[in-house]
């Protein structure tokens, strides 16, 4: 069976794993910057650390970031890889099930209930 | 001096195999493919390719200690010993040194390798400025050896759907050419996750480019010029 | 044996197969290529210097300057209709390349590039005329890559890595097409064509130095011959006088230029003997045969006194650096020797056919017939290299072999087409066309003691002895004696390897065999032309003879014999340019 291309996309991608990769190179370092200059040693601590809405809205735009990044470069190692279509799939709708599941415990984390209990 | 060939033929019914042959050679001044057809004319069933034996033609081109090369400016010098030449990666083995091209060649004709010009036609030359005509060096002097193309796991991954390097290439060379008009349209041809997006800038092409042409660099101008557009 | 039916069949995918391909192509016809290497891997690729047009880019020019410059440097063997009318196609065959992306160098105001070559005067022999179109020092890799490029648009087929071994013809002369092999998969096949067209190139491989790409092996000649068909001035090879000893890649006169000098084995400065004046700047046909001479009285050097030495060292390594860095570059890879410690070993190197399949300038197939010397032979034509037009004559012109294959190359494409109309069916094929094809190749699965590469090393030496720029009626003769004896050897010759997949042994041994009768073409009209003219140069007969030898020699294989034909001195429309002596 012969392989058509020609899908006329593929920039959009090659850009939005190329500007996440701006994001988090900018991000990071001053995240860690922040983390490290005050370091907590217990729950209440962290908490604190995570009280200004600022912080919270920041930590989830770099996941979300961090995932787009992620779901980019993980498609492109399948599509190296897994060549059977089945698989491809299979394997992407994986990717982007364990993302979107790890990108929405963390908005739980970042703003769920337990804020509200604090 | 010694060496290590890759030899299978297909009507043998054997696997490949490395052969350990010794050649009694005076290396300098030797290129690779001096070497060869001397084992060659020792032992007529070695098969290889060659045609110039000047670097300009491409036919010669195996893998060497690893690398990819044109055995004919491959000075025997050079080389560590056990010389050990196998054919180019990634494409079918015919027999002994000699791939089956077609696959590279597909991808080669599949960007319309050929100026597209609708305008009418002068009864002279069309014009074009030596700064425009410097676009193309590092381009148009490509002789598909596919050393590049054979040394990029890319493509080897994906013979069918990526152009691979030196397809990528030549594709430049015409959006490059100011006389050139299909543009958009050879843009249109790479724009895909597949013929243009499987490269990753590992850059083994520029590393084997036996004419010292830079792929990955004209596949990035190919890259900001689809992002140009795009934005 | 499997068979294909185009219209037209084109025999050899260098410049000039590609560009009449084209021409057809671009018609309702369909057309197909046989060509023995992938047809970028042509030796049109090896060309550097340019393509000669008088477009006057660059100062003034005229193309009638540039006829007489032809005519001239082919010391007045060129017939010169012919060379009118490349002279006159030149500009267009050039802007033509240009449309078709060929990527020329600019001047500054956009125009193409030229620069000055050899033999090129304006004024009928006045000033230097800068008359040469270039890309770079790339122009043949250039416009090859550029005629491959239209055809793939066009949708040529090809049939690449496939070798054509006989040319098929009825009773009545008719050419019907080719027997090739399959060199992929052994296979014979039979293509038939209305018309066929033999661009095979040169045949430089016959002597043991050569500039020549390793595929130049004559077989469009050997074809030719083996159809009972003449060949003309076989004679006429150039030389160059410096190639780099047993590798053939040139090594510039300019070295001389910038005072090197040659060396025989005693460390002697021979060319003051040939030439007490100018002596290592003497002309090229002077010093390529003085080094010929030392050679053959036993004063070359190396273990086979084969070469002698260009002596640079003397110059300085800042010079060299600075003026021949490219030549040092070559001299280092090739030679293994950096020329600013050591001498480079050098030899006469072959490097162009003058001769080859006489053909007129349509590209049709010319040979003595019923009526006159120059019937053509229906059905079949040749350009390029392996044709004799004549326009070359006895003697080539830098940047005019490019232009030859672009101008003869559209011509015989557009002659193919009137062809095409006017035998618009097929004829049928003679009983058992393929036959002679498959005996000689069966013949190769036959054991035998002899060793194909041998033969093929000695015939090449015994070339570079006897036929080379050296020649006398005996050492042409002893020349013939040798290659009767190498024809007996390979009789007895057989192959270690008779498997049929891309078994390059057996195509060395088909290449031999066309190697050969290119040798005896060249011994046997080299005897018979008692002249020295242009690149044929007899030492026993120093001068050139127009009253008796102002024309072409056609050799036919029957008795090894040879008959004349007048050279065409009236050009198509001006006046003819009279025979003179040639100084430069």
């Amino acid at each position: 069976m012969k392989s058509a291309t020609g899908s006329h996309t593929g920039t959009g991608t090659w850009l939005l794993q190329r500007a996440t990769a701006v994001v988090l190179a900018l991000a990071l370092p001053g995240l860690a910057m922040y983390f490290l200059t005050a370091l907590p040693v217990d729950f209440a601590g962290w908490q604190a650390l995570f009280a200004p809405l600022w912080l919270r809205v920041l930590m989830l735009l770099m996941a979300a970031a961090l995932a787009l990044h992620a779901w980019v470069g993980m498609r492109d190692i399948f599509m190296d890889y897994a060549h059977p279509t089945v698989l491809r799939l299979t394997l992407h709708l994986a990717v982007i099930l364990t993302l979107a599941g790890s990108l929405a415990w963390l908005a739980a984390i970042l703003f769920g209930t337990a804020w509200s209990a604090a | 001096m010694k060496f290590r060939l890759y030899r299978y033929s297909p009507e043998s019914g054997e696997k490949p195999f490395m052969q350990d042959v010794e050649l009694d050679i005076e290396p300098a001044g030797k290129m690779l493919l001096d070497a060869l057809l001397a084992i060659k004319a020792q032992d007529e069933t070695l098969s290889l390719r060659r045609s110039c034996r000047e670097g300009v033609c491409g036919s010669d081109a195996v893998n060497v200690n690893g690398k990819n090369r044109l055995a004919c400016i491959t000075p025997l010098s050079e080389l560590k010993e056990p010389i050990e030449v196998r054919p180019l990666p990634g494409l079918p083995v015919i027999r002994d040194l000699i791939v089956d091209m077609e696959p590279f060649y597909k991808q080669y004709r599949s960007i319309k390798p050929w100026l597209i010009n609708d305008e009418p036609e002068p009864e002279v030359e069309r014009l074009q400025s030596p700064a425009d005509r410097a676009l193309l060096d590092g381009a148009y002097e490509c002789i598909l050896c596919a050393c590049c193309t054979t040394s990029c796991p890319s493509f080897w991954w994906n013979p069918d759907t990526f152009v691979g390097p030196a397809g990528l290439l030549q594709a430049y060379r015409f959006i490059a050419d100011s006389r050139d008009e299909a543009t958009a349209a050879r843009l249109d041809n790479l724009e895909d996750p597949y013929r243009l997006y499987r490269c990753r800038g590992i850059m083994n092409c520029v590393d084997a480019c036996p004419k010292g042409l830079n792929p990955t660099a004209a596949i990035g101008r190919i890259k900001s010029l689809l992002v140009k557009r795009r934005v | 044996m499997n068979a294909r039916r185009f219209d037209a069949l084109i025999i050899g995918g260098g410049g000039a197969g590609l560009r009449a391909a084209l021409q057809l192509a671009r018609s309702d016809y369909k057309v197909a290529v046989v060509s023995k290497v992938f047809p970028t891997r042509s030796h049109t690729v090896s060309a550097q210097g340019g393509i000669t047009a008088a477009l006057a880019n660059v100062d003034d020019d005229r193309w009638e300057w540039h006829m007489y410059d032809t005519v001239k440097g082919g010391d007045w063997l060129g017939d010169q209709d012919a060379i009118e009318f490349m002279c006159r196609e030149a500009a267009s065959a050039v802007y033509e390349l240009e449309h078709m992306g060929l990527p020329f160098s600019r001047l500054d105001n956009g125009k193409i590039y030229q620069r000055p070559f050899g033999g090129q005067s304006k004024n009928f022999g006045g000033e230097q005329a800068t008359r040469t179109c270039a890309a770079a020092d790339r122009t043949g890799h250039a416009l090859l890559h550029t005629l491959y490029q239209q055809n793939i648009a066009h949708r040529t087929q090809f049939f690449d890595e496939y070798f054509a071994l006989d040319l098929i013809r009825d009773a009545d002369g008719y050419c019907l097409g080719v027997t090739a092999i399959s060199i992929e998969t052994g296979e014979p096949l039979l293509i038939e064509a209305r018309a066929t067209l033999l661009a095979t190139g040169g045949a430089g491989r016959v002597f043991g130095n050569s500039s020549n790409a390793m595929i130049n092996t004559g077989d469009g000649l050997g074809m030719v011959l083996r159809a009972g068909l003449p060949l003309q001035d076989m004679e006429f090879w150039q030389f160059h006088p410096t190639g780099i000893a047993g590798v053939g890649s040139l090594i510039t006169e300019g070295v001389r230029g910038e005072g090197g000098y040659l060396l025989n084995k005693n460390g002697e400065r021979f060319m003051e003997r040939y030439a007490p004046h100018a002596k290592d700047l003497a002309g090229r046909d002077v010093v390529a045969r003085a080094i010929a001479i030392e050679i053959a009285e036993g004063r070359g050097c190396g273990p086979h006194g084969d070469h002698v030495d260009l002596k640079l060292d003397h110059l300085g390594e800042t010079l060299i650096a600075e003026k021949l860095p490219g030549i040092r570059e070559l001299a280092v890879r090739f030679a293994g020797v950096d020329p600013a410690k050591a001498p480079i070993p050098v030899a006469p190197t072959a490097h162009y056919m003058m001769g080859g399949i006489p053909a007129n300038l349509h590209g049709q197939v010319v040979a003595p017939a019923r009526f006159g010397p120059e019937e053509p032979v229906p059905g079949l034509y040749a350009v390029g290299e392996c044709a004799c037009v004549s326009v070359h004559g006895a003697n080539r012109l830098g940047g005019n072999s490019l232009l030859d294959l672009i101008v003869f190359g559209r011509a015989a494409g557009l002659h193919m087409l009137e062809y095409l109309r006017d035998n618009p069916y097929p004829r049928d094929l003679p009983d058992n066309a393929a036959e002679a094809s498959l005996v000689r190749l069966s013949r190769w699965d036959r054991p035998g003691s002899e060793r194909v590469a041998a033969i093929t090393d000695d015939l090449r030496r015994m070339m570079q002895m006897h036929a080379g720029v050296f020649r006398t009626d005996a050492v042409l003769r002893a020349g013939l004696e040798k290659l009767d004896a190498l024809e007996d050897r390979l009789e007895n010759a057989g192959l270690q390897d008779t498997s049929r997949v891309f078994n390059t042994a057996r195509i060395e041994a088909l290449e031999l065999e066309n190697l050969i009768v290119v040798a005896r073409a060249t011994l046997v009209s080299a005897i018979h032309r008692t002249e020295s003219r242009g690149a044929h140069t007899r030492d026993d007969f120093p001068a050139r003879d127009d009253a008796h030898w102002l024309k072409h020699t056609l050799y036919s294989r029957a008795g090894d014999q040879v008959d004349a034909k007048p050279v065409r001195l009236k050009p198509l429309t001006v006046e003819t340019i009279q025979p003179q002596e040639r100084v430069y």
